[in-house]
């Protein structure tokens, strides 16, 4: 493996090269907030950050990565359109003996521009496949919001839809989830009140609601086979990208609450064909990035090397929504990505 | 010298005893009463070393021990990739303890993991933080949780009198080591129906990083022998 040195090396390369650009080259603190911000990452890095206690400042996290403190900046007095680059160092604990680093360094691009994000989806992406191009790596794609929109077309309860959009980071459980609002199954018979005393921050109006919530429930129809067998197609849909846009053309026809998803998607694959991206082999997968940072919520994409047991080389997404919570009110479609210059080093590294 | 850490006092200590007594190796108090000094009576070449459950499992992780008693439930939970670092050898049958996960009991609502998972969701949104489960096994209940796909809620550290945290308004639930229930009850808790984490016993357990030799290797192989493992 690349020792500190080669790593920060290529990263230095690539900022180099995100700065050829004209990206504005920013720094983030190494410390930042815990509270404001770990639940943006989701469970498996809020699982893994390094959290220590500030006296003045309170609890503060080795960074896990540059994306959120880059938006939270840039949504406190960044100007508009905006490309940032940035390099150093993230820290993530590993709870298994395999090896992995606890800290490593991250290059990346992210651009915050409300005209035209497919173009900057494609923009981002092409970048990224250029400066690894001599990696010989393999891409990966994805759109969360075709999948979340196909959620929100369900014709069935806002909480089940709720509950499912939820759990789209957790496979397993979106699947328990779907499968049990599929099926016909008699009610619940749960007990309405209990003899034991009512002890914590819960209240029993909070109880209230949730039986009442589950009464509703039970009494609603299930998702028809019909909807379901449409959204298992979508999910295991795995094709080149231009045959993945024919068939999420034809399933419109069913699901047409995903139209607008879907031509977004086609807009994006036009921009990455003029930006010499080969659309008609460029892998997409319904399900890419259901299992990593839970803050994107349109296209993902990910480059990774022959050696399945390496991480990506190189990831990214849109996190329109996240600028949204940051932004106090204020948003801005906003898409980037990150490179890891120590697998850059260990394949052999770019020269850009 | 093969080391071998047992545990130093209390009923653990006493059953640890009665266990090797069982098979023929007698473990006997050596110089004063107070003095933490043991040797193991019926085998030759295995020097006990008296500490506690907690040590036990910490000296197995670094080798300082070749073999030790300790719980299940502290090994797992303190070990990174505990198969990796340590071997069972035998289950005692004795120190058995559930690690399971409690709820208030007037949470009628509450049945499964499930039940909690929308909790969760509905709790953070009522309350504007994340459903707070007191334990002092965060790995344990951590990778429970995820492998079950339960959102929304966070470990809150707690080393003793956990039951006593939802009633001080600390924490909403509480995943604590259980033998029989009386203590839940007594608190108004309730266990999950899919709540059980762990079913743990005290464990003979060997250490992958202890300094083996042909010598220790040898004595072993005659421990296990007269042990019938």
């Amino acid at each position: 493996m690349a020792g500190k040195a080669a790593a920060r090396a290529e990263a230095e390369r690539l900022f180099a090269a995100f700065q050829a650009e004209g990206a504005v080259p920013v720094e983030a603190e190494i410390l930042q907030p815990a509270e404001v911000l770990l639940d943006l990452y989701g469970e498996d890095i809020r699982a893994r950050a390094f959290v220590t206690t500030d006296p003045l400042r309170g609890e503060m996290m080795l960074r896990p990565d540059f994306t959120v403190p880059v938006v939270q900046m840039h949504m406190s007095h960044g100007a508009e359109p905006a490309r940032y680059c940035y390099m150093g160092e993230v820290f993530r604990r590993q709870e298994h003996l395999d090896g992995r680093a606890t800290e490593y360094f991250q290059a990346g691009y992210e651009v915050f521009d409300r005209d035209d994000p497919t173009g900057a989806d494609a923009e981002v992406f092409a970048l990224f496949a250029r400066m690894l191009a001599p990696l010989g790596l393999r891409a990966a794609t994805g759109d969360l919001a075709i999948l979340m929109a196909a959620v929100r077309g369900l014709n069935t309860l806002p909480s089940r839809k709720a509950a499912l959009l939820r759990h789209v980071w957790r496979p397993k459980r979106f699947r328990a989830l779907l499968d049990h609002y599929g099926a016909d199954r008699p009610a619940r018979a749960l007990p309405h009140a209990s003899d034991a005393p009512l002890i914590g921050l819960r209240s029993a109006s909070e109880i209230a609601e949730r039986l009442e919530a589950l009464a509703e429930d039970a009494a609603a129809p299930p998702i028809s086979a019909e909807e379901v067998a449409l959204l298992d197609d979508l999910l295991d849909l795995t094709a080149p990208s231009t045959a993945a846009l024919s068939h999420l053309r034809d399933l419109t026809r069913s699901l047409p609450a995903i139209a607008t998803a879907v031509d977004r998607m086609a807009r994006r694959l036009d921009a990455l064909a003029a930006r010499g991206v080969d659309v008609d082999t460029l892998a997409f997968e319904a399900s890419h990035g259901r299992t990593t940072l839970e803050y994107y919520d349109g296209f993902v994409f990910s480059f990774h090397a022959a050696d399945p047991a390496l991480p990506p080389v190189a990831s990214g997404g849109r996190y329109d929504a996240m600028t949204a919570v940051l932004g106090q009110g204020r948003s801005i479609p906003a898409v980037g990505g990150v490179i890891r210059p120590g697998l850059v080093a260990d394949l052999g590294g770019v020269s850009c | 010298m093969l080391k071998i850490g047992v545990p130093s006092k209390g009923r653990l200590m006493e059953q640890c005893a009665d266990w090797f007594a069982a098979r023929g190796l007698r473990l006997v108090r050596t110089g004063s009463e107070r003095e933490y000094a043991c040797a193991m009576e019926g085998i030759e070449g295995v020097e006990p070393v008296l500490l506690s459950a907690g040590e036990i499992t910490r000296e197995l992780a670094a080798g300082r021990i070749h073999l030790g008693v300790t719980g299940q439930d502290l090994v797992r939970d303190k070990l990174a990739d505990w198969a990796s670092q340590v071997e069972e050898l035998a289950p005692m049958g004795f120190g058995h303890a559930d690690l399971v996960i409690a709820v208030p009991a007037a949470w009628v609502d509450v049945e499964t993991l499930d039940d909690l998972d929308a909790v969760a969701a509905a709790f953070r949104r009522t309350h504007g933080h994340r459903l707070r489960i007191a334990t002092k096994y965060h790995r344990l209940v951590h990778d429970f949780l995820r492998s079950a796909g339960v959102a929304d809620y966070q470990l809150v550290d707690s080393q003793g009198a956990t039951e006593g945290t939802i009633r001080n308004l600390t924490a909403e639930a509480i995943a604590d080591i259980t033998s029989s229930g009386e203590t839940l009850r007594a608190n108004h808790l309730k266990l999950l129906d899919d709540g059980v984490i762990l079913q743990s016993q005290a464990t003979l357990y060997a250490a992958h990083a202890a300094a083996w030799d042909d010598a220790t290797r040898a004595t072993l192989d005659r421990l296990k022998a007269k042990l019938g493992i």
